[in-house]
């Protein structure tokens, strides 16, 4: 039965209702919110004069208003110890998404927590600890008592190496600049910390890696850039479904011509006309169906791509254009270097490259016309370049990010307006730590380290290693028995005799042991092996500063309190550090206790904030919570370069002036030459099983679902994780919609439910990726680049019936595309 | 009559409400607390008007008729599917009736008979007119409003009631 919240009528803000600043907990897009709240024993009313809005409420409101909001939007929650409504609401006035909210940003109402409406009451609100052999609540001396001794103790028998980390590095909720600097602090200052994993691979290291090496860093244009596009060049990267907002809102109305004057406007002296898109994906995404709904048909070329061929269309994009002089010689030569030995290197004929990559020889060209063939009045055009997890965690990941950055360097696609060459963006960003240069390169592949029965203790910060990771199956079974070695351990000495805990702990830890420390808001899938877990807060329950896909900097301001005694991450940093250093103190080691002395005094969010971020971003001298207030859910676009008339001036296009991130401030071209399908065993797991197991995100989920597991709403659309098929393979198996299936190979097996796609190739189903009911890193084998980034998009997989999924029945299995006959 | 007994369980759902109805009821109730309970149950529910909105005989299977509910400022649409469907009323228990207005920015919906589906224009959002208006893709954070319908003994459809909050109203009975 379809989920109906059952409210047909919700409070009204009144005229002094608090207003404040809020950037969505969700995606890379960071759409502006505002945080309404006032007390729970007063209303407005339906009057203009009566309620904030200054809107007549008596009235229907008409499209796009700014005046309305959806029951999602409300909740009951304590701010400073008392009692408020809140509504969360998009904010029109803000550049980034114009009032839209998308279906997971429209959420934050909900999924706040509240003991009056019962929302999100899985939220941790106090430390708990393995005693008496299960999870119990405790204080927070106690529990970062025992964390900080027990890491001491590793520490002292295995040295730093012994410490292993898995920690967020990005911005939004769970993570931030203060976040990610309070725990960067603890482990790259005071502790040299070098085994540690970032929320999403089993390494830390870039996803980008190429393009930093050769001197384009990967957020480079603004979103504004998409408007003044000619074309849009597109690779492995699903907007409408991941940067909704931002292909809603500034996409859509190039492709549709709105933007047409806004051209004319800004770039007056040259040619335009709506914008054209070309999309690379072996799937035919929603954000395809959307572009051939709004644009004239002839401005979109979807290029099906085979999986993992991208790195060969991008050189034969590169090699068609400079055979057709179209290459931007002067900013080749004054800018740039390595051009002549890559564009050598790279070569492939367009007929190779047709076969190779499945794709008609025309369209390749057709291609390479759109992205650099002058405009009718012979000015170059102006392509932005985006790409995101398809190329990412696609085949080749470091060749073919190279790639994509060698075409736009070579039609001079960065730095002017109009152009760009991006990642898309998962998470908001938000990092500021000291050095990781000790970590090294290529760092660490931590999951594999753990596998292998190295390390002694586990500090893991909102990752969640059993959902997200790839090799996964064996993954948890090797993490369970070791951390069950040292829970057997823990429950054979009262948990009262703290020197006799220890000595459990570390001798079931010299036996192969590990203990595990989970510092998270909800209780996690990996959590429930670990011994500690620690209760964080989120965005909004803190001061939190991110930047979003175009370097705009914002502040979430704290509009509600955590739940119980959750901290922000950082605080929490900042008093592990202390209590490691009092650990190690009462051992006698003052020399280790010096290394945290002095450096984790923070009393508040804001505390760290100009701790790391003012002392240590690029431009961060000029930025204050004060001052980040004051610029609203706009914000300022990174670096910050100066402050005036009380206002933040920052950067909005990056290499304006032709001057990259290289020793000499010329780029670097590189060469990329093809090899095939880069990790060992693929090619022969092709040959081997029917379906390509394409995986990444939809819509309606954000992440690894850990909200939305909590979300009827949600979790009746996706009980189990969804797997898109074509009806003609459903037909050959036996299976309707709605059935649940395993997926099997020679990596191990996981779960799906079936949701018929008649778009969906024969042979290439798309699965949910890292959902709680159907890990699809079960059955992705764990090799990854020379970087250690892995390659979770092309996997060779099996599917065979295995039941029906409960609540299958209330579900519609319609198509999502939407009728463009319409 | 016939009522579907889904929809009368539907209603009884959001009678009792949870938190957010009892909230909006507590502002008028915490300067008298013995009273709470007794207080906070009127103001949780929107008394509905009654419309009569056809009679059977004036639909043809899967041809959506325009209507307005609860006032004229609020369209939808009423469609008999032709086949029983969940929350359908009627003597088959297939007539079904929605607000047009897509509930993420408040585009008009238009039905697309060859799939039974409600589409939005504004950002490509899709509701499925056979399961209850379940949103089957789209950024609309709720399902889309159904309209609670009766049937009498001459056939006539009367919209009694609406299941979630109509787009672009904090009540959906408007008060002035
Ligand atoms: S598009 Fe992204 S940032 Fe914007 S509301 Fe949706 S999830 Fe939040
Ligand atoms: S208004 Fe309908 S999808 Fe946005």
């Amino acid at each position: 039965m379809t989920y109906k919240r059952g409210i047909d009528q919700l409070p009204i803000p009144p005229k002094d209702a608090r207003v404040q600043n809020v950037v969505c907990d969700f995606c890379i897009v960071g759409c502006g919110y505002k945080a309404i709240s006032w007390p729970i024993d007063r209303q407005g009313g339906a009057r203009p004069d009566q309620n904030v809005f200054g809107e007549d409420l008596a009235q229907q409101q008409g499209a796009e208003s700014a005046s309305w909001y959806s029951p999602s939007m409300y909740n009951v929650v304590s701010q400073n110890g008392k009692l408020v409504h809140l509504v969360i609401k998009p904010d029109k006035a803000c550049e980034v998404n114009g009032g839209l909210s998308s279906v997971r940003g429209g959420r934050m109402g909900e999924t706040r927590v509240s003991e009056q409406t019962g929302t999100m009451q899985a939220r941790l609100g106090h430390p708990m600890v393995w005693r008496y052999s299960q999870m119990m609540p405790t204080s927070w001396e106690d529990s970062l008592a025992l964390v900080a001794d027990v890491t001491r103790r590793v520490i002292e028998e295995m040295g730093e190496d012994g410490v292993i980390v898995s920690a967020f590095d990005h911005g939004g909720a769970a993570g931030g600049y203060e976040n990610t600097w309070g725990t960067g602090k603890l482990y790259f200052d005071a502790m040299k910390v070098k085994n540690i994993r970032i929320h999403n691979r089993p390494a830390y290291n870039s996803e980008v890696h190429a393009s930093r090496d050769m001197g384009v860093g990967e957020l480079n244009n603004c979103y504004e850039d998409a408007e003044l596009a000619d074309t849009i060049f597109v690779v492995g990267a699903n907007p409408l479904e991941n940067q909704t907002n931002y292909f809603l809102a500034h996409w859509v109305p190039n492709l549709r011509g709105d933007t047409l004057d806004k051209k004319r406007q800004l770039l007056a002296g040259e040619a335009h006309a709506a914008g054209r898109i070309i999309i690379v994906d072996p799937r035919r995404t929603v954000s395809v169906n959307a572009c051939e709904t709004v644009a004239d048909r002839n401005n979109v070329l979807h290029l099906a791509i085979n999986p993992g061929t991208d790195l060969v269309l991008l050189n034969a994009l590169l090699t068609e254009v400079v055979a057709r002089g179209w290459h931007a010689k002067d900013f080749i030569a004054q800018h740039t270097k390595g051009f002549d030995e890559a564009a050598t290197a790279n070569k492939v004929s367009i007929d190779d490259a047709a076969s190779i990559t499945g794709l008609p020889a025309a369209d390749i060209r057709k291609a390479a016309q759109w992205i650099a063939e002058p405009k009718a009045d012979g000015k170059r055009r102006r392509t932005m370049m985006a790409y995101e997890k398809g190329l990412i965690w696609g085949n080749d990941n470091y060749r073919t990010n190279a790639a994509m950055v060698n075409l736009a360097l070579a039609t001079h696609s960065i730095g002017r307006e109009g152009t760009g060459c991006v990642r898309l963006g998962g998470h908001q960003e938000g990092y500021v730590r000291p050095s990781d240069a000790h970590v090294g390169r290529p760092a660490a592949y931590v999951d594999q380290l753990l596998i292998g029965g190295q390390g002694g203790v586990h500090h893991i910060w909102a990752v969640d290693h059993f959902k997200s990771t790839l090799n996964a199956e064996e993954f948890r079974r090797v993490y369970r028995r070791r951390t069950n070695m040292v829970k057997e351990a823990m429950d054979s000495v009262p948990y009262g005799d703290r020197a006799a805990q220890l000595e459990q702990i570390v001798a079931a830890i010299k036996r192969g042991g590990l203990f595990s420390v989970v510092v998270d808001i909800l209780p996690t899938q990996i959590g429930e092996a670990a011994h500690v877990w620690l209760p964080a807060a989120t965005a909004g329950e803190m001061n939190l500063t991110s930047m979003n896909g175009e370097r705009r900097l914002r502040l979430t301001e704290r509009y509600m309190d955590p739940p119980g005694e959750a901290m922000p991450d950082a605080l929490i940093a900042a008093r592990l550090g202390n209590a490691m250093e009092e650990s190690f103190r009462r051992a006698g080691n003052e020399t280790y206790a010096a290394q945290f002395k002095g450096k984790f005094g923070w009393k508040t969010e804001e505390d760290a904030f100009m701790d790391g971020y003012n002392q240590n971003a690029e431009g961060g001298r000029f930025v204050t919570y004060e001052r980040l207030r004051a610029m609203g859910t706009n914000g300022v676009h990174e670096p910050v370069v100066g402050f005036e008339n009380g206002r933040l001036i920052g950067t909005k296009r990056l290499y304006t002036d032709g001057k990259f991130k290289t020793d000499d401030g010329r780029a670097k071209f590189m060469k990329t030459e093809w090899r095939g399908l880069e990790v060992a065993g693929r090619a022969q797991q092709k040959e081997k099983y029917a379906f390509l197991i394409n995986n990444g995100r939809n819509n309606l989920v954000w992440q690894n679902a850990f909200y939305d597991v909590h979300t009827p709403f949600v979790r009746e659309r996706m009980p189990i994780a969804p797997i898109e098929m074509n009806p003609g393979d459903m037909a050959k198996l036996g299976l309707a919609a709605g059935d649940l299936v395993e997926v099997y190979n020679d990596v191990g097996s996981t779960q799906a439910m079936v949701y018929p796609t008649p778009t969906a190739k024969p042979g290439q189903a798309f699965m949910l990726f890292i959902a709680p009911t159907g890990q699809v890193g079960n059955v992705i084998s764990k090799g990854t680049n020379e970087f250690m980034i892995p390659n979770y998009k092309n996997v060779w997989a099996n599917i065979r019936r295995i039941g029906h999924t409960p609540g299958a029945e209330g579900m519609s299995f319609k198509s999502i595309e939407y009728p463009k006959d319409l | 009559m016939k009522e579907c007994p889904k929809l009368v369980e539907l209603g009884r759902r959001q009678f009792l409400g949870r938190g957010a109805l009892a909230a909006a009821g507590a502002a008028a109730v915490t300067a008298v607390p013995s009273g709470a309970a007794r207080a906070a149950l009127p103001a949780a529910r929107v008394d509905y008007p009654t419309s009569r909105l056809a009679n059977i005989k004036d639909l043809k299977v899967n041809e959506p008729m325009p209507i307005h509910y609860p006032d004229m400022d609020s369209p939808g649409v009423l469609v008999k599917l032709g086949a029983r469907v969940p929350g359908g009323a009627g003597p088959d228990g297939d007539l079904v009736a929605y607000s047009t207005l897509c509930p993420h920015k408040g585009y008009p919906l238009a039905y697309d008979a060859k799939d039974r589906t409600l589409n939005c224009p504004g950002h490509f959002s899709r509701f499925d007119c056979e399961k209850e208006g379940q949103q089957v893709w789209g950024h609309a954070t709720q399902n889309l409003p159904m309209f609670r319908l009766t049937v009498d003994a001459k056939g006539d459809i009367s919209a009694v009631g609406a299941d979630e909050l109509i787009y672009g109203r904090t009540r959906n009975v408007l008060q002035g």
